[in-house]
């Protein structure tokens, strides 16, 4: 035994009999995690959480969350002597006389695009794959949780230095609280202490960007990851992965070595980005006043579909008993954003009440063997895709030299047209890839390599699949049909009615598939000719 | 219909293929090297970031190719930082490459559930414990305890109540009253009819008072837009084109949609753009929404002159400026 082991077992010895964490971390230290790219997601969403803790620490030692009027006197020349706010005037501060500040600042914005750009990957990663399935719906819950808290502590992020831009963004937050029916007035006035803009709204939301809001963050974060520890990690199918193990590299060293590391990519690359990549020159917008505006104002992107679903609603307000509600700010405000991510939340169940199957499930799907899920998935984002473009219209005027009015008038159309147009194409997108599948299986691939029969003919060569491929291939289940029983055979009616109904109708959508080869048909092939 | 046919057999796990390292010993003293070359890389990094917080002054700017002129303290401090963090990931990540096992193993999982005498027992002392408490017995404490906690979340909604002022009317009222001083923003210089060409666009703000000041609050509300046209553009009714003067025309600057300030002019089409939402106003009748989500006009503000020639209100604002709020009426 070297001193070195000798200490090292002191140590544990001492921790373990005070703790008896020894079995736990045999056990846990060991712990398989499977192996693909799309894991890496939510690690860059964590990673970028915890570059976001350490930079954001750093800027509050100077940032001053204060709506205080001063004069700048600053190194800045442009802005020498002109009135601004004490949270304007520190975070110009942090800019151009705290050495290492814009770095910093600029890799706390970078590193909040990332995390957000993260999470929705991610997000999309374990919507596709249906990894969202029994046992992980909690965990699917607390992930649409952390992308709400994420746009919400985002874009009270970029309010704190109170620029003209952001203050545009607090204005344009303000009018849809203010929109709210009944209460709105009141809220707005309580949330900004009186009018707009008022001097408390700063101070109030830097304690929630950096206490509350973080505080929830970390407690939920803890949550998300625990749950994933503790359901184990689903797995891609392959040959050897089955749903009742998991085949991948142990925690320690492997994971321990590639996650620890890839946290210092992923600061690397934010560091590099706030280094070369300028982001949000707050000095060139000048101090908030609600009488100016610089033209082609945008949030960032995470906000962007938001925008755009503002820019393209319909003037519409209603005028009732001396009240007004006004839909143009409400509908894409509030209403569609709300019913977007009630129905994420709750896609989990939705999906297996229609279903009826309440099993476990830790082997991923491909997205082919799913076109309903991948189709609804695909024409959910075309919606939000088109309401970003809407929400970047006046900067796509005036690059490409097109006029507002028509890409408004594209995107008003679009978003009713195109989504649904999206699904019927995905879905039939997925069928024609399973019918590629089912050809790979049962033809081999294609080898560009030509030969001439004896008597003329021309045949290309296929080459036989591995085993392990045909089986990655033909391993998923393909859903059938459930039949609808009106009533049973006594003529009592199915107590279960509309379900049953919903049900046959929505199974028999997803048993429209293209017939997976079977052990025999391969056999068929095998023993005859290519 | 796949269930009934029989699948295709799992094979099993591929056989495990060695690295090269994992034979070669020459092999994984190379990858040893290399990973030992990745983490210097770092502590290069660091000693660029050290070298460019001390040593550069922050108003060196160097010219790089596509990046332009580049501030040289700036660059180098977030380059070496990069560096140094870059080369610890890629090293640790080689690292667990090129020689740590790659061999995969094969873990069991287990249903999650618990077994059922488990969840027997489970139930059992959940509803022994309910029992022992009481509560189903007991409805009186049910009820009253129910109240009693509803009730103390009270509190914690009343606690917030001095976050801010009533409302009241101040949202329907402005600085705008009748004669108030028309004066320039910025300069607060009172202004003359001649002052604006026709086609010219000036914002304006009421006059204060003495020894008053202009708050953001005040701006929020009162910003306004003089915009002078030839009168025979106008397609007003009576009574607008009364509260216009020489064919200058005054309307609110605060967008009625979201209230952002409606900034953009176009001389040429008489409009009215808000950069926010495109919402678009027809200068010529009355700001009346031609384009985009504002479902009202801007509202206009009557003006004349008085004995001096001077630009003043006739009236204040007719109805409420900015954004629509419940209680306006409309």
């Amino acid at each position: 035994m070297t001193a070195r082991e000798r200490v090292a077992g002191t140590v544990a010895n001492y921790v373990d009999e005070r703790t008896g964490a020894a079995a736990w971390m045999k056990k846990n230290l060991q712990k398989v995690f499977p192996d693909h790219w799309s894991f890496m997601l939510g690690e860059i969403a964590l990673y970028s959480f915890v570059i976001l803790l350490l930079s954001g620490t750093f800027l509050t030692f100077w940032f001053d969350p204060s709506m205080r009027h001063v004069v700048y006197e600053g190194s800045y020349q442009p802005l020498k002597d002109v009135e601004m706010s004490a949270a304007y005037a520190s975070a110009l501060h942090i800019s151009f006389d705290v050495r290492g500040g814009l770095l910093m600042r600029q890799i706390h914005h970078w590193a909040a695009l990332i995390f957000m750009a993260a999470i929705v990957v991610h997000l999309l990663r374990v919507f596709f794959t249906g990894a969202f399935r029994k046992p992980r719906e909690f965990n699917w819950i607390l992930g649409i949780a952390l992308l709400t808290l994420g746009i919400v502590e985002g874009f009270l992020g970029y309010s704190l230095p109170d620029d003209l831009l952001s203050g545009t963004g607090v204005r344009i937050a303000h009018a849809i609280i203010q929109s709210i029916p009944v209460v709105g007035t009141y809220l707005s006035f309580f949330a900004f202490g009186g009018a707009f803009p008022g001097e408390v709204f700063i101070p109030r939301i830097y304690i929630v960007h950096v206490l509350l809001l973080p505080g929830i963050f970390l407690a939920l974060i803890t949550v998300h990851l625990m749950l994933v520890w503790y359901q184990k990690h689903t797995q891609y199918p392959g040959p050897g992965r089955t749903e009742k193990n998991v085949v991948g590299y142990p925690f320690m060293p492997v994971y321990m070595a590639k996650a620890g590391g890839f946290f210092f990519i992923v600061f690397g690359v934010t560091a590099f980005l706030g280094a070369v990549a300028s982001i949000n020159p707050i000095w060139l917008y000048g101090p908030y006043t609600p009488g100016q505006i610089s033209a082609g104002s945008q949030p960032d992107w995470y906000m962007g579909w938001l925008d755009g679903l503002v820019r393209m609603a319909p003037p519409l307000e209603t005028y009732i008993f001396g009240y007004t509600i006004s839909w143009n700010i409400l509908l894409p405000g509030l209403i569609i954003p709300g019913i977007i991510f009630t129905g994420m939340a709750l896609y989990p169940f939705i999906e297996s009440w229609l279903s009826g199957d309440k099993r476990e499930h830790h082997l991923l799907d491909r997205p082919r063997n799913v076109p309903n899920r991948t189709a609804l998935g695909v024409m959910s984002l075309t919606f939000m895709v088109i309401a970003m473009i809407n929400g970047g219209n006046d900067l796509i005027a005036t690059h490409f030299d097109l006029s507002i009015n028509q890409i408004m008038w594209f995107s008003r159309i679009g978003i009713i047209v195109l989504p649904p147009l999206a699904f019927v194409i995905t879905k039939r997108i997925c069928l024609s890839l399973q019918r590629a599948d089912r050809e790979l299986v049962l033809h081999g691939k294609e080898t560009g390599r030509l030969v001439m029969l004896p008597h003329g003919e021309f045949v290309e060569i296929h080459e036989e699949l591995s085993a392990e491929k045909k089986f990655a291939l033909t391993q998923h289940e393909q859903p059938k049909a459930i039949a609808l029983v009106k009533e049973d055979a006594g003529g009592v009616l199915n107590p279960k009615g509309i379900r049953a109904r919903l049900q046959a109708r929505f199974s028999a959508a997803n048993a429209e598939n293209i017939a997976k080869p079977t052990a025999s048909e391969v056999k068929e092939l095998e023993g005859g000719h290519h | 219909m796949s269930k009934e046919l029989e699948p295709l057999a799992d094979p099993g796990l591929p056989e495990h293929v060695h690295r090269k390292a994992d034979i070669d010993p020459i092999a994984a003293k190379r990858a040893e090297r290399q990973v030992a070359v990745l983490f210097s890389l770092s502590a290069f990094g660091t000693l660029l970031f050290i070298y460019s917080f001390f040593f550069i002054k922050d108003d060196v700017f160097i010219f790089l190719p596509i990046m332009g002129n580049t501030n040289a303290h700036q660059l180098g401090i977030g380059m070496g930082m990069a560096l140094s963090l870059l080369f610890i990931g890629f090293g640790a990540v080689h690292w667990a490459k090129t020689l740590m096992p790659d061999q995969e193993i094969n873990e069991y999982r287990h249903e999650l559930k618990s077994e059922p005498e488990d969840r027997s027992e489970f139930v059992k002392t959940a509803k022994e414990g309910a029992e022992q408490a009481g509560l189903g017995r007991r409805p009186l404490i049910k009820r009253s305890l129910a109240a009693a906690v509803g009730l103390a979340g009270l509190p914690a909604v009343i606690l917030l109540r001095d976050l801010g002022p009533l409302p009241g009317n101040s949202l329907n009222e402005t600085n705008w009253k009748t004669g108030t001083k028309l004066v320039t923003d910025p300069g607060d210089r009172p202004i003359k009819a001649s002052d604006l060409e026709v086609g010219g666009v000036a914002q304006v703000m009421p006059a204060l008072l003495a020894g008053q000041k202009r708050t953001l609050e005040d701006i929020a509300k009162d910003a306004v837009l003089l915009i002078r046209l030839r009168p025979s553009e106008f397609q007003l009714d009576a009574e607008r084109l009364s509260w216009t003067h020489e064919g200058i025309i005054a309307f609110s600057k605060i967008c009625s949609h979201m209230g952002c300030a409606v900034a953009l002019y176009e001389q040429t089409t008489k409009h009215l753009l808000c950069p926010c939402h495109q919402s678009t106003f027809d200068v010529t009748r009355a700001a009346k929404v031609i384009f985009g989500p504002s479902a009202r006009p801007l509202p206009q503000l009557a003006i004349t002159v008085d004995a001096d020639g001077y630009l003043i209100a006739k009236q204040p604002f007719t109805e409420a400026v900015g954004p629509s709020f419940w209680e306006r009426k409309s």
